[in-house]
């Protein structure tokens, strides 16, 4: 594929999408197959869009470039002893702000306070006819306009470029401990999700790999209440906490999708608990296939080893990289879609939403 | 826009035909079953729709729908007409079709803790459903005993707890919806991923422009276990305001932090003998809540950096019943200020946090140099203002004299960084000052979306974007739900 342009500024952001008739914007190209398109679009790399605009920590708020690697956010964060809370997933391998944004991919900690899509603030985007707009707000609360910031997340670049993003984030708990609690089958981990997010605990996160007899929990807040619930939890299922260096090692596993292949496809899936177990058959069913469930039941990750095709899952997914179809499981077009498309890129400038090129 | 250039007899025939559509006495055009509809919770505009339809099926108002789109007719949605913003408010040249009887909890599932509801479902309804399973749906805007969830997601309705829980678009999963092309989408469900764009976050907040959401996926939270609620005064605002900051910067994240000032806690006081420590220029509220043994470890931490915050008094409550006396003062603090005049304007604007201090420095002083009263009660944890600009609209120039002073306060929050709607909306009452926020190529932006889902610009016209078409509006004295003492303002 070619060069991409690199634009420094907003300004040559919007000449670099006025520039050809097809673009496609890339972040750290952490998740590739949203960004494979056909011949003829021109690259836009947000690699030089980097930089935190604004960092005001008794807002709960920042805002930055979308080329922003999540490295530096987080680290940004972490020193005023803030954070997403979602767990922002592929920071170590090198996704941006928009990347994660554009992709769709909040993290395990989506399961107590919810993803991207309950964090994000607002955008500045270049649409279709190279216009600069802002939508959304700077401040944790605003119900002005239309709410476009939502709306670009999992939009994988069809809408727009994103040039900056503004975040609501919270402070980082004290402390937090995971749990790593028996299950023997999936029926039994679903058991376990139903019966750990009903409790009094507030789990923050809730996920299971595929290949473990096992559902990891963590939950966050002062050191001296953490032990008693987790106490309290082992008293009413088999377990043990991990080590901090474990629980560490743990949860990056899952955030940077370490347990995946590094080649072959990686896709993943909105799911509902009950739909759990026949998804985790399914994986089972087909060769080399590994798995990962996440958010309690409701999020599904399929890593198949290379030139091993990727199962039909009859639930909807996203491809992030590999060879297989970019949107999976059934899907409705409605017509609205097509001209909501075409209000924000009349001359289709960015990728269709569907692959018909 | 579209206007009703149909003749007289013309609009006859078309009210005939829509009659036929749905069951006798279900159609209503007589001036008196009409009148409840005639406006929302911004009190002084009325306006005569021709009809109001009332469905009580799906079905039926997607055929409604379908009706207007082919007659160019335009149509109101209306949950509860509780929009302090005149997002309900019909037209006279258009129809309301009512949600109130599509009021079914289609399913309730406590495992994955979601309720599908149909439009018409009261807010507080879906609670009471899922209580019995520990769960609650979150947010909760201080209508919420009469407000429905159609009225909410149209609105992206807050409350007091928006910091912590996030909005009502948060909490909406999926949505089913009739368009204002008669098309029938569904977007998101059940699951709490999103894969694609998020149309359901789209759909969200549209004010009606998009067209009618028929069938809402919401996810609902466990009830936290145990609460810490405090109530402190202080000398002075900035007092008060320096604790929120101390509060935010402490790393606690509270599930309410609330101020209220002088005038509304003497109103407070005097409606439901509300009891504050005396000498407090504003009183200070913050709620913890979570498993027993965090709360009792933050709570530790909260009472030291208010100990250190030069508080007049700190009161935190003892049990179930002092919280509930607190939050009662709180909840009331609006109404019982606009006991204090015939005519208040709410406003809803927000600003950073760190700028509340000079932001309510700034409206007392207008306040003073024009001699219109002013009470602020806010969520302080969120920078999201209500000041309540009193006055007197049988007195000549006095409504303008508010307005201006509010328009002035909506101005201010967006030179500050902020916003000029928290949660109640743009709807008719703030649209002129949406160019303040947005330019004209973000306008223009997203008409282009309202044309997508809605071309024929019959689906709450008039309302969002600037438009010469109506009248200025402005809001005179208490629903009448709040003066019935049913629900209050936030
Ligand atoms: C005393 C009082 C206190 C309040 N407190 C708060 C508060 O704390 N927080 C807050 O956010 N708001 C508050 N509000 C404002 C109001 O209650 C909310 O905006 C609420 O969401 C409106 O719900 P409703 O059912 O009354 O909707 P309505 O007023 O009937 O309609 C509101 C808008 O939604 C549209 N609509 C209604 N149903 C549908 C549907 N099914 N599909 C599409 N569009 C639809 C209407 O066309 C209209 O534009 C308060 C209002 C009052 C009177």
């Amino acid at each position: 594929m070619s060069i991409a342009l690199e634009p420094t500024t907003t300004a040559e952001l919007v000449d670099a999408v006025r520039s050809a008739p097809r673009v496609i914007a890339i972040g750290g190209g952490t998740k590739p197959r949203l960004s494979r398109v056909g011949d003829g679009f021109t690259r836009i790399s947000t690699a030089k869009l980097n930089g935190i605009v604004e960092y005001e920590p008794s807002e709960f708020t920042f805002t930055a470039q979308a080329g922003t690697p999540l490295r530096d956010i987080v680290k940004a964060l972490a020193e005023r002893g803030q954070y997403l809370p979602f767990d922002p997933m592929l920071v170590r391998a090198g996704s941006t702000l928009g990347g994660a944004v554009a992709g769709g991919l909040s993290g395990s900690g989506r399961f107590r306070f919810g993803g991207l899509r309950d964090f994000i603030l607002g955008i500045r985007f270049v649409d279709g006819e190279g216009r600069l707009l802002r939508l959304g707000g700077k401040v944790v609360k605003n119900a002005a306009g239309f709410d476009l910031p939502k709306f670009f997340i999992g939009s994988a670049g069809r809408f727009g470029v994103l040039a900056e993003l503004s975040f609501k984030v919270f402070p980082r708990p004290a402390a937090s401990r995971t749990l790593r609690l028996e299950a023997a089958d999936f029926g039994a981990k679903v058991k376990l999700f139903a019966a750990l997010a009903n409790s009094r605990w507030e789990i923050d996160a809730l996920d299971a790999p595929l290949e473990e007899p096992a559902v990891y929990a963590r939950i966050g807040g002062p050191a001296t209440a953490l032990d008693a619930l987790a106490a309290e939890i082992l008293g009413r299922m088999r377990g043990m906490v991990l080590t901090s260096g474990e629980a560490d090692f743990f949860w990056l596993t899952v955030s940077e999708l370490r347990w995946a292949h590094s080649t072959g496809v990686l896709a993943k899936f909105a799911l509902v608990p009950t739909a759990v177990e026949a998804f985790a058959a399914r994986v089972r069913a087909c060769t080399g296939a590994r798995g990962w469930i996440s958010a309690g039941g409701n999020v599904g990750y399929v890593s198949t080893p290379a030139g091993t095709p990727l199962p039909d899952f009859g639930t909807v997914g996203v491809t992030l990289r590999g060879d297989a179809p970019l949107w999976l499981g059934p899907r409705t077009r409605f017509e609205v879609m097509n001209k909501v498309k075409a209000a924000l890129d009349p001359q289709n400038r960015f990728p269709d939403l569907d692959e018909r090129e | 826009m579209v206007k009703a250039s149909t003749t007289g007899q013309g609009m006859a025939a078309v009210l005939r035909r829509l009659a036929a559509l749905l069951p006798a006495g279900r159609i209503l055009q007589g001036p008196a079953q009409m009148a409840a509809y005639e406006s929302d919770a911004l009190t002084a505009f009325h306006a005569r729709p021709l009809a109001v339809a009332v469905p009580q099926t799906q079905d039926e108002v997607i055929a409604v729908v379908r009706f207007c789109r082919d007659e160019k007719l335009p149509f109101v949605a209306r949950g509860s007409g509780t929009s302090l913003s005149g997002g309900s408010l019909p037209l006279e040249n258009g129809i309301v079709i009512t949600l109130n009887r599509l009021n079914r909890i289609l399913r309730l599932d406590p495992e994955q803790r979601i309720a599908v509801v149909e439009p018409g479902v009261v807010n507080l309804a879906v609670t009471a459903a899922a209580a019995p399973f520990g769960l609650h749906y979150a947010p909760d805007p201080s209508s919420q005993s009469i407000c429905t969830i159609g009225g909410n997601v149209a609105f992206n309705a807050g409350g007091a707890h928006c910091l912590k829980y996030g909005m009502t678009s948060n909490h909406v999963l999926g949505v089913k919806a009739v368009l204002g092309t008669g098309e029938v989408v569904e977007f998101g469900g059940p699951s709490r991923e999103q894969i694609g764009p998020d149309w359901t976050g789209l759909f969200v907040g549209n004010e009606g422009l998009f067209g009618i959401a028929l069938e809402i996926t919401l996810q609902l939270l466990p009830r936290a276990e145990c609460y810490h609620t405090v109530l402190a005064g202080y000398r002075t605002l900035e007092q008060a305001g320096d604790a929120v900051t101390a509060v935010v910067a402490s790393g606690l994240l509270p599930g309410a932090i609330e101020i209220m000032e002088k005038l509304a806690l003497e109103a407070a006081v005097a409606a439901v003998h509300a009891e504050y420590p005396p000498g407090c220029e504003a009183v200070l509220i913050v709620e913890l809540e979570g498993p027993r043994e965090v709360v009792a470890a933050d709570r530790v931490r909260l009472d030291e950096i208010l100990a250190a915050s030069s508080p007049v008094e700190v009161r935190p409550a003892r049990d179930a019943v002092e919280r509930l006396a607190i939050w009662k003062g709180r909840k009331s603090a609006f109404s019982a200020v606009g006991r204090l005049s015939p005519d208040f304007i709410v406003q809803d604007g927000v600003v950073p946090r760190r700028r509340l201090g000079e932001a309510l420095r700034k409206i007392n002083e207008w306040s003073r140099e024009s001699g219109i009263r002013c009470a602020n009660v806010f969520h302080a944890g969120d920078g999201n203002l209500h000041p309540l600009i009193l006055y007197d609209g049988r007195e000549p120039g006095a409504l303008q004299r508010a307005e201006a002073l509010a328009g002035k306060i909506l101005r201010m929050c967006v030179e500050m960084g902020g916003s000029i709607t928290g949660e109640h909306g743009i709807g008719v009452e703030k649209r002129d000052y949406l160019a303040d926020m947005f330019s004209a190529d973000e306008i223009a932006c997203m008409q282009r979306i309202r044309a997508a889902f809605d071309p024929l610009t019959i689906a709450n016209p008039g309302k969002m974007f600037p438009s010469a078409e109506a009248p200025a509006l402005t809001q005179h004295g208490l629903h009448p739900l709040e003066k019935a003492g049913v629900i209050s303002r936030e």
